[in-house]
């Protein structure tokens, strides 16, 4: 995974709440079953409708994305990151996200960043007006037109992962194998039923 | 200090803790279909990674099965599925096949199968995953890269989510259903009114649902904004999953019993938010809009709320301040994991026997499983169907989902038991009005929407 440290650029606003991730990937691409190439799909349906930023050919977008609450509820389909991703999104900016959208943008390097209504509102008025956003995860700030930075939250291990582009299993093995290994043994031993095939080996 | 069946679950399965509330989980179970894991599977590969405990997982295709009797015709639905038997037989992951008589809608087989319990975190590509929760199970959606990470590990980073009762005291009046207690909750918090939260249902409405009731329940949560719905297991819960295929038996089933038993909220456990709805005043209802939160009694006026509502309204082409009842419509589907069971197509039967469907309705019934169609059919309820002019299909997600054979066209107006009314969620410019599968058959009779009160006087 490519380390995201810092992104700068302009931002896309898209201010609608409750965009589902239907509308981010519509289910009928679904049947594609590589992650690579998705973002011509992004927003399929809503491209090219009257006030929609995106163009019907257009196979970039802003490495910013301010959206509107709720932004990524519904499917928890990853083609809906993978897609946005590939047009080039690296930050997303919304007072709320769907929580399996925004978990699942941290495994793909995607920075999501939830602020304050007011805060968002302002941010959408200035991606409109063409500004220049940077975003640094590692001092956890966005600074518009060089101004006024604004600080954000985010848990610690999501930081660390896309500050270091790790691979999330690699991580866990190597981390906490053992802490793995100690609860089944406790587990295999308090609640035996969850263990079905052990319990045929015991028997033969 | 007294603990939520939230905090029972999530404490019993915290392999180490993080910063703040993240802790790596434990995870027993694993559902896995053909659309969520073609890239989990290619993770796997291209990290050289072997599943760690493959008896804790178990596949089946759903999305893009095909539920018309001659099978798919579409061959890159046909290549998924291929890929998903394929993946498994690599792997070593037992595949319910279309031939096992076991094949189904993943939320519908879990059950069945006795793959689901009480006590278990269990997790899939899937955000109706939640639907497991009607067990007493910590069941939560999670994408592709994490079904990956579960393959691999057994174990997954998570934030422990603050905890919702709602509780529905009294009871559910005649035509009205675990649905409407689902829509009428999403109403009365908004689609996003359980973010961060998991939810518990408790109350004397809640304890009366069967198995197939809970599981509408907890499997509409997602749709309020949580990924997680809980109900403690009780009797009725240890009669559903007794001598299934994969439930514990003898001594084993006795130990496991046990421990289920204490499965449930200390009677003193705070919650971050107590909802109380009154069973006896939910009416049978149906969703006006593009999201499920945009919700509506069946003998009310369809609301205006502003610009948000009004975007809405035209995309359902509808107008604010009238009354829903008597909108008329083309499709009627009853199925999916939110409606696909048993009890379900025995209420809408209930409603269609000796009945035809409207000139101007096709009416699709698509059973959740195998098992589920054939009881049904034990039961004589696709008689009940094909006679009204319903047809009877094979098992599938069909037009929940839209990604296989069974697409809407633009403009077509469809009275629903499934689980979102997105734009294009049944086709690009389709309508979706979303309602229980009594209100669904009242519908397809009538051809316009209908208050099934009226069928039932």
């Amino acid at each position: 995974m490519t380390p995201l440290v810092t992104v700068c650029g302009p931002a896309l606003s898209l201010p609608e709440r409750d965009v589902d991730t239907d509308i981010i990937y519509p289910a009928r691409f679904l049947l594609l079953t590589k992650r690579e190439g998705l973002g011509r799909y992004a927003f399929f349906d809503r491209r090219g409708t009257p006030g929609f930023p995106l163009a019907a050919d257009q196979d970039a977008a802003p490495p910013i994305l301010i959206a509107g609450a709720n932004f990524g509820c519904g499917s928890s389909r990853e083609q809906a990151p993978w897609a946005l991703g590939g047009l080039g999104v690296r930050v997303i900016v919304a007072e709320s996200f769907g929580e399996i959208f925004q978990s699942n943008c941290i495994k793909n390097g995607m920075l999501p960043i939830c602020l304050d209504a007011g805060t968002v509102t302002n941010l959408h008025a200035r991606a409109a007006a063409g500004a220049r956003f940077a975003v640094d995860l590692d001092r956890q700030m966005i600074v518009v037109d060089d101004v006024a930075p604004r600080p954000f939250a985010i848990d610690a291990e999501a930081r660390e992962s896309l500050l270091n582009g790790w691979s999330e299993v690699a991580r866990i093995r190597m981390l906490h194998g053992a802490d793995i290994a100690r609860f089944e043994a406790a587990q295999r031993r308090a609640s035996p039923w969850l263990w079905p095939a052990a319990e045929k080996e015991d028997q033969q | 200090m007294p603990r939520t069946l939230y905090d029972k679950l999530w404490d019993a399965h915290v392999v180490a803790t993080g910063s703040g509330r993240q802790a790596l989980l434990y995870i027993d179970r694993h559902l896995l279909h053909e659309v969520s894991t073609p890239q989990s599977f290619a993770l796997l590969r291209q990290e050289g990674f072997k599943v760690h405990r493959t008896e804790t997982q178990l596949a089946v295709a759903d999305h893009s099965v095909s539920t018309l009797p001659r099978g798919t015709t579409d061959p890159a639905a046909a290549a998924q599925i291929a890929l998903l038997e394929a993946n498994c037989r690599a792997f070593g992951i037992d595949y319910l096949t279309p031939a096992s008589g076991d094949q189904g809608i993943v939320h519908v087989i879990g059950p069945e199968q006795g793959f689901t319990l009480p006590g278990i975190t269990l997790v899939c590509g899937d955000s109706h995953s939640s639907t497991h929760g009607a067990f007493g199970a910590l069941a939560f959606g999670i994408g592709a890269s994490e079904c990956g990470i579960v393959m691999a590990t057994q174990a997954l980073w998570q934030t422990r989510a603050r905890t919702m009762r709602v509780t529905v005291d009294d009871a559910l009046s005649p035509g009205v259903s675990a649905k409407d207690m689902a829509l009428a909750l999403i109403g009365r918090i908004g689609a996003g009114g359980g973010a961060a939260h998991a939810i518990e249902f408790a109350g004397e409405a809640v304890r009366a649902l069967s198995m197939e009731g809970r599981m509408t329940l907890c499997n509409m949560v997602i749709e309020a904004g949580s990924r997680t719905g809980l109900i403690a297991p009780d009797e009725t819960t240890f009669a559903y999953i007794a001598d299934r295929p994969r439930t514990p038996r003898g001594a084993l089933w006795d130990q496991a019993l046990a421990a289920w038993r204490q499965l449930r909220s200390d009677h003193d456990a705070v919650f971050d938010q107590e909802i109380v709805l009154r069973a006896e005043e939910i009416a049978p209802q149906v969703t006006f809009g593009t999201s499920p939160g945009q919700v509506m009694a069946i003998d009310a006026h369809i609301p205006d709320a502003g610009a948000r509502d009004a975007k809405a309204l035209a995309y359902m082409a509808l107008d604010a301040a009238t009354p829903i009842i008597g909108v008329p419509i083309d499709h009627a589907f009853i199925g999916s994991c939110t409606n696909g069971r048993i009890e379900d197509l025995r209420a809408a039967a209930a409603i269609v026997r000796d009945r035809q469907v409207s000139a101007s309705v096709r009416a699709l019934v698509v059973p959740g499983s195998q098992a589920v169609k054939r009881q049904a059919e034990r039961e004589g309820l696709d008689r009940i169907f094909t006679d009204a002019g319903f047809e009877w299909r094979e098992p599938g997600c069909s037009l929940c989902v839209a990604m296989n054979d069974d697409r809407l066209p633009a403009g077509a107006r469809c009275a629903s038991t499934s689980n979102r009314n997105f734009e294009g969620r049944q086709g690009a410019g389709a309508r979706t009005h979303l309602m229980s599968p009594a209100m669904v058959a009242a519908a397809a009779i009538a051809g316009r929407i209908v208050d099934v009160r009226g069928d039932l006087a």
